[in-house]
């Protein structure tokens, strides 16, 4: 059983312009889960992540990370965004940008040294981008970009690697390497917390589920909640486990 | 040189370098716009401020002056932030606003003040020189000389201290914000640098070359690189040459040394602009054609190894068949011959061995969408390039 908690949210609502988009959430993320959250489109699964990563201000409820709040606790928390928040047009190189995920444990004014270029590398390595580190990141194909940002969340060195739908536009081969890395992380205790919409490959890739739909429609290990009232409840439509093969 | 001119032109490229540094944050934030907003609403907080000091290198006014500066910061995004309008109408709506209240108060006072709206626009480096900063006695240089020295070297040990904050912030604010940088303060922080700067350098060289110099060189060195420490440097350069460029310019046409160097940045936009070798206007059409003729070469190639029969093959097919311009035709045909892909042999064209090779290897790539290594075996196989 997994006893300590690495994520709690507890009465979560988000509005954006007074209109809730996530109600009352009650959600436990034990540690060293590789966790899918699934839902519809615009069912909150972007905002509960943002929520969480204090990018979001929630309207009510509270979010701790391992016990304290994300402020307290960013060093512990790495983020891959869903389609780059960044600058597509800003001057720098895929080794640049991974860098900067050293940033975080550098603070303030201290500049990334050789240590930190090496784990940089290592990451590029990783995800198979070493060949594109010069590569101006607008020159990067959509898959490649993301696989720089999980190389970037990869330096952090972080306890919680939080990602929204890192497999977007990725294809097959590249979805297997990442998905290899993410369960590498769990293997290393780490916790991992994926946004997924593919609902085939869910039993495969994760172990532990949540439902969303602005409210929470369940929570566990996909062994126990992984089925068809779940998915039904969802995604308002007729849903049998069993066709999605 | 006289000294003077030393002087006026030493000025002028410091006040290059002070500008060029916020100014390449800001073209990156996309923010050339807010430069153009602030130099136009200090003016009510540098006749308030002059009003009060009577010393138009006061610090007090420069104080006063950038705080009008962040004032335009906080009402234009203020405005933006109700959703009514977007940036550049809120822009649009702040800086005349605070402009005019800026020439009113002039208008207002005038008989008794020494300060004009032209003056505070376009400045005028060549009086420079003859407002000395003397201590003690002592002739210690030319006093907007001190003023804007030491807000570059402010702005430089900022820029030192902070580069990766400024970067990061700059460059994925929402990353900077989970990694405990705070982005408000980043931009908040640059925005008091702008003004800052502005506003020493106006009484020098005028809002509007504050402006060119803030923008113009680091657009140009946009277009040049891809590394932002090397922008950076390249913009001050650029400043730098504009500087004195314009200079003698001025001096050569007997005309307003600010407008001189405002045109010679504009005049170095437009040849960076069209002949950058990786951004130019001119490289990136040349590489569309080049690609386009190296796509169609391929196809060619293509065609020649599926099809082993005599009449595909035939010169006049190409045209036919292929549905091709005898212009695109020949160049294609002239290209593969010159890197010893085909024979044409009695009007019938055959691969080569090494024609052969490039194109099976062109496919694999082209199946497992490896666009880099295409480009690289491009390199290898072509003795010419389309
Ligand atoms: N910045 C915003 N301002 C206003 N409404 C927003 C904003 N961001 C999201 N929303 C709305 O909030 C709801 C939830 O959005 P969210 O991005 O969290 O959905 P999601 O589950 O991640 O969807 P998807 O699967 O499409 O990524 C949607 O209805 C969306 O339109
Ligand atoms: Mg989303």
């Amino acid at each position: 059983m997994k006893d300590k908690i690495a994520i709690k949210v507890d009465d979560l609502t988000v509005a954006y312009n007074f209109k809730p988009v996530l109600w009352d959430v009650d959600l436990s993320i034990p540690e060293g889960v590789l966790m899918a959250i699934v839902g519809p489109n615009g069912a909150g699964k972007s905002t509960l992540i943002k929520a969480m990563l204090d990018i979001v201000k929630p309207i009510a409820g509270t979010i701790e990370i391992f016990g304290k709040p994300y402020k307290k606790q960013y060093k512990e928390v790495a983020y891959v965004p869903q389609k780059g928040s960044v600058d597509w047009d800003f001057p720098t190189t895929a080794l640049d940008v991974v860098l900067m995920g050293t940033y975080g444990s550098l603070g303030w004014i201290k500049r990334p040294g050789k240590t930190e270029k090496k784990e940089a590398l290592e990451a590029l390595e990783k995800v198979g981008m070493l060949e594109f580190r010069s590569r101006q990141i607008s020159q990067l194909s959509g898959g490649q970009q993301q696989r720089v940002f999980l190389a970037r969340a990869l330096v952090q060195k972080a306890s919680i690697y939080i990602m929204d739908e890192p497999f977007q536009g990725v294809d097959a081969t590249t979805e297997k390497a990442i998905i290899n890395i993410l369960k590498e992380l769990r293997k290393s205790g780490k916790t991992v917390v994926v946004v997924h919409h593919d609902l085939q490959t869910v039993p495969e890739y994760f172990d532990w589920v949540t439902f969303l739909n602005v409210k929470k429609i369940a929570t566990g290990s996909v062994k126990d909640i992984f089925n068809d009232d779940n998915l039904t409840k969802t995604y308002g439509i007729n849903y049998k486990v069993s066709l999605l093969q | 040189m006289t000294s003077a001119q030393i002087e006026i032109q030493l000025i002028a490229c410091i006040v290059a370098v002070a500008c060029a540094i916020p100014g390449t944050f800001l073209v990156l934030r996309k923010m050339a716009m807010i430069s153009d907003a602030i130099s136009h609403s200090i003016l009510p907080g540098i006749v308030i401020g002059f009003f009060l000091t009577e010393d138009l290198n006061s610090p007090w006014l420069i104080l006063l002056a950038a705080f009008s500066g962040i004032l335009t910061v906080v009402l234009v995004e203020y405005i933006q932030k109700t959703g009514l309008v977007k940036e550049d109408t809120a822009i649009g709506l702040v800086f005349p606003s605070l402009f005019s209240i800026g020439v009113i108060l002039i208008a207002k006072n005038a008989g008794d003040v020494h300060l004009d709206v032209d003056a505070v626009l376009l400045g005028e480096l060549a009086f420079a020189p003859f407002d000395r900063m003397i201590i003690g006695g002592a002739d210690m240089g030319p006093k907007s000389l001190w003023v804007i020295g030491i807000i570059l070297l402010v702005t430089l040990t900022l820029l030192l201290a902070f580069f990766k904050e400024l970067k990061i912030s700059t460059f994925d604010k929402q990353l900077a914000a989970t990694l405990g940088f705070s982005p408000v303060i980043m931009h908040y922080g640059l925005m008091t640098v702008a003004s800052v700067t502005t506003v020493g350098a106006f009484d020098a060289v005028g809002a509007i070359l504050v402006v060119a110099l803030m923008i113009a060189p680091p657009a140009m060195a946009y277009l040049l690189t891809n590394n932002l420490k090397k922008m950076l440097l390249i913009a001050s350069g650029f400043g730098i040459i504009g500087a004195i460029l314009g200079y003698w310019v001025a001096h050569w046409l007997d005309a307003s040394i600010a407008g001189s160097i405002t045109t010679v940045l504009g005049v170095l936009f437009f040849l960076i602009y069209m002949f950058s070798p990786n951004r130019g206007l001119i490289s990136v059409l040349y590489r569309q054609k080049r690609q386009e003729v190296e796509v169609h070469l391929l196809t060619f190639l293509l065609h020649l190894q599926n099809h082993s029969e005599k009449s595909e093959r035939h010169i006049n097919h190409l045209n036919e068949h292929i549905n091709w311009h005898k212009v695109r035709a020949q160049s294609v045909l002239d290209l593969a011959l010159k890197n010893n892909m085909i024979t044409i042999d009695d009007s019938i064209i055959s691969l080569t061995e090494k024609g052969k090779t490039f194109t099976s290897e062109a496919i694999n790539y082209i199946i497992t969408n490896k666009s880099a290594a295409i480009e690289e075996m491009k390199d290898r196989f072509f003795l010419f390039r389309g």
